[in-house]
């Protein structure tokens, strides 16, 4: 079976938004960002079922936004947060195997709640990729150049801008797969993981590469809120 | 939903806006195959006056397309439902004419966006589903309802000796009539009057198929169809006038962007009916698709139908069209961006 899996358990750190609400619900077009992701998300009739991992404080709110602003006949499920990604995730993997139980051929499509530019393509390729890879991330060349510095004074040195990209999502993975790495890693290596592709790319497991784009943009600030917004040539609050 | 829409913004030039949906009436499609017309090559080569260009730009391309259905809250299609996409927006309701004439309607890749974009909104209305036809013949569905819109007309308006029907150009637009004409109208002989040999040779389901130099002696028709456009017309137009039998009727059905001179004096001596046709409504669409389901028409019309490779970045539209441009006949391609 194919899951879709939002991840939106942030709080909202490096935003200033009011009564500390996290990023995610943040309005966006006509409903919360998290919601056109969602929107996005169950456009894709290979998806058995669609899970949301929120921060435990936010479920019923998340749950209550799924009933007012979301149609399909897929069903969506919301997932108490960890108190990492990670953990999310973890805990979304736990929720599927109780309601679907464990299978060798589940294929999960993890994705931020706050990069609502994703597209069905991205989507589809990822499933494809992920059904024969095993472990798939979405990314864009790197534009910029990349500078390496250890002490955070002076460069060490300047990779090769060619064989750079930044690492976006979707990233897919066989679900067993994942866990099976996951299940692998030292507490050490658990605490430097940044994202779920991390845990494939530390135990040698070969992650597939699908195109993203310049515009699934990951709204993690003030200033990229306003470029979403300009974005969808709606009036930008402050 | 926040939609990908892929627009022409000049020439040459594609760009990505995005837009909201609001899908609370509407059908949303999934679009699957694209077809090329003449019309997105004139705006994408910038064949178009630089007012209409100004006018018209940035706007989506392409209005021939099959799909999908994604969601559709009126509960007219099914989820997956494989469905045509009808391009003319209908204006003022009115009775007497037909839906792609009205005033105050509009065509979706003329002025408003076509089918390049993620998804489709489209009312109840403006979806056909079909089944039991290859994509990539769905894809073309618009250009055969365009014929059987013009061959509906002069069902109407024609007399009824119909012994000859001649059909100028060897286009896709002729290939596509004449195919619609044999199956309409069996008891007619339908003749193809075209310019290049390559071309006539695949007209082998009609009566005969001729070189406008070389028409056999005493040539003449009861009725034409004028297919050619551009600065062909008024050589076709002028042939039509001279070959036709008194009070024939002729439907005129090639674009041209200058004004073409006629002939009116034999027009008037003759007695004849110049008919214009162009585009399409539901009722067509429907005909279309039933017409479709034909195996040997979908087998003919496959001749005529190149597949390009599929279109999954911004780069790959300007491919299918600058490859489009060496194609004679027409050029679908699958839709997965």
């Amino acid at each position: 079976m194919i899951f879709g899996i939002v991840l939106a358990g942030g709080v909202g750190s490096r935003m200033n938004t009011t009564a500390n609400m996290p990023k995610q619900f943040l309005p966006l077009g006509d409903k919360p960002i998290v919601m056109q992701t969602l929107d996005k998300f169950v456009t894709c009739d290979r998806f058995d079922a669609v899970y949301i991992g929120t921060h435990p404080d936010w479920v019923d709110h998340m749950a209550e936004l799924v009933e007012t602003h979301i149609v399909s006949d897929i069903p969506i499920t919301v997932v108490a947060g960890g108190s990492d990604r990670n953990a999310t995730l973890f805990n979304v993997i736990a929720k599927i195997e109780e309601d679907h139980g464990e299978d060798e051929n589940h294929i999960i499509v993890t994705h931020d709640a706050v990069r609502p530019f994703v597209t069905l393509r991205m989507i589809n390729e990822n499933i494809d990729a992920a059904q024969k890879y095993g472990a798939v991330d979405t990314v864009v060349p790197a534009t910029d150049t990349i500078v390496r510095s250890l002490d955070g004074e002076f460069i060490e040195s300047i990779p090769d801008r060619s064989k750079l990209y930044q690492g976006q999502t979707p990233q897919s993975f066989n679900m067993n797969l994942l866990k099976k790495l996951f299940a692998e890693l030292t507490e050490e290596e658990k605490a430097v993981l940044t994202d779920a592709c991390k845990i494939c790319a530390l135990r040698g497991a070969k992650v597939r590469l699908v195109e993203g784009s310049a515009q699934n943009i990951k709204i993690t600030t003030v200033g990229d809120y306003k470029i979403a917004q300009a974005m969808l040539g709606g009036i930008i609050v402050d | 939903m926040i939609n990908h829409v892929y627009q022409l913004v000049s020439p040459k030039l594609f760009s990505v806006e995005f837009k909201e949906l609001n899908t609370a009436e509407k059908v949303l499609v999934r679009p699957t195959y694209l077809a090329v017309c003449h019309a997105d090559q004139r705006y994408f080569q910038g064949k178009r006056d630089i007012s209409v260009l100004r006018k018209k730009l940035p706007m989506a391309l392409i209005h021939e397309a099959c799909g999908r259905v994604v969601s559709d809250p009126t509960g007219t299609y099914k989820r997956g439902q494989k469905v045509v996409m009808i391009p003319n927006v209908p204006g003022n309701d009115d009775s007497m004419i037909f839906e792609n004439y009205s005033e105050g309607a509009g065509f979706l890749s003329s002025g408003m966006d076509g089918f390049t974009r993620e998804f489709v909104d489209l009312a109840p209305d403006r979806v056909v589903a079909y089944d039991g036809i290859d994509e990539r013949v769905a894809a073309v569905t618009e250009f055969i309802s365009v014929a059987v819109h013009s061959s509906t007309r002069f069902d109407i308006v024609a007399h009824s000796r119909r012994d000859i029907i001649a059909v100028w150009g060897d286009g896709s637009l002729a290939y596509v009539l004449a195919s619609v004409l044999v199956k309409r109208f069996p008891g007619s002989k339908i003749v193809v009057v075209g310019m290049d040999p390559s071309k006539l040779s695949l007209f082998s389901f009609v009566h005969a198929a001729y070189h406008k130099d070389s028409l056999p002696e005493g040539f003449r028709c009861d009725h034409a169809f004028e297919c050619c456009g551009g600065e062909g017309s008024f050589y076709a137009i002028d042939d039509i006038i001279r070959y036709i039998r008194p009070q024939g009727s002729v439907m005129l059905m090639g674009v041209s962007e200058n004004r073409v001179a006629v002939n009116t004096r034999d027009v008037l001596e003759k007695g004849l009916t110049l008919v214009g046709s162009s585009r399409s409504g539901r009722d067509d669409f429907v005909r279309a698709v039933e017409l479709m389901k034909d195996k040997r028409l979908q087998s003919r019309l496959r001749l005529i139908i190149t597949e390009d490779a599929p279109v999954r970045s911004i780069p790959d539209i300007s491919r299918v069209m600058i490859n489009d441009m060496t194609n004679p006949f027409k050029t679908v391609f699958r839709w997965e961006l």
